[in-house]
């Protein structure tokens, strides 16, 4: 919605799909990984985890750096936590409307009683 | 760890025709979600949300059936024509449950939520500065939220 709900809303949306989520689980896990050693553990093509690490690259889950002949990718916990600070925003957006909601609809309810 | 969807629900001591006017009527959206809204209320009919803050946003009504359900498609981006991927469904139900009513709302679709052309022309061109600022003024909003 603002433009900082739009970059985090980004964020949710590269995590919402279970193969990035088992990619930054693996990478958090080795502490960092190349895409040679994720193929080892994710069952599809390296090309494909070379996308999907392209699609956490841009919105700044991974950042990527030169470990002799190959990419080394590491998880920036910073861009995770605001991932989930995010989503707690939305949940307590909604149960915020909803209490309004109820508010109004008892008020309108006595009203009419 | 990151749902593509999130449900939450309230019960409410009126009859669901009462929530049911609450949630769908323009004058109480401008209450409980924009500061100012404009329906049409029927299957595929325009909203128009707006917040003084923020600016104005389309949504689309996709279900409606009183008093059970309301759905709406929410775009997640100002200044946006209705499209894929930039909009996530907000789905209302409400039950009856006693003398008053169960209200549930899902969001869903932040899975398919993506980045319009010229957002990833923008994303390739940003500097590391540019996300360093920008998450400082998210850190601070959302610190200022939990204080709250």
């Amino acid at each position: 919605m603002t433009a900082e709900g739009e970059h985090a809303d980004q964020l949710w949306a590269a995590l919402a799909d279970p193969t990035r989520q088992r990619l930054v689980d693996l990478i958090l896990a080795a502490d960092g990984a190349t895409a040679t050693a994720l193929a080892r553990d994710v069952p599809i093509t390296r090309q494909g985890i070379a996308k999907h690490l392209a699609i956490l690259e841009r919105v700044g889950l991974v950042e990527a750096s030169r470990a002799g002949r190959e990419v080394r990718f590491t998880v920036r916990r910073d861009r995770l936590d605001l991932a989930s600070r995010y989503m707690a925003r939305v949940l307590d957006q909604w149960d915020q409307r909803l209490a309004t909601i109820k508010h109004l609809a008892e008020t309108e309810h006595d009203a009419q009683r | 760890m990151v749902p593509d969807r999130i449900s939450r629900e309230v019960v409410i001591d009126a009859p669901p025709d009462v929530v049911w006017s609450i949630v769908t009527e323009p004058r109480h959206v401008a209450r409980w979600f924009s500061d100012e809204a404009e329906i049409d209320l029927r299957p595929g009919g325009a909203m128009l949300l707006t917040w003084h803050r923020h600016g104005t946003f389309q949504a689309r009504v996709e279900t409606v059936d009183p008093p059970h359900t309301f759905a709406f498609r929410w775009l997640r981006r100002e200044h946006n024509e209705p499209g894929e991927g930039t909009s996530t469904l907000v789905e209302m139900t409400l039950t009856r449950e006693g003398s008053g009513t169960r209200l549930r709302v899902i969001e869903s679709g932040f899975q398919q939520l993506s980045w319009t052309e010229e957002e990833q022309a923008r994303y390739a061109d940003e500097n590391s500065e540019g996300w360093v600022v920008e998450l400082d003024e998210l850190r601070a909003y959302a610190d200022g939220l939990e204080r709250t």
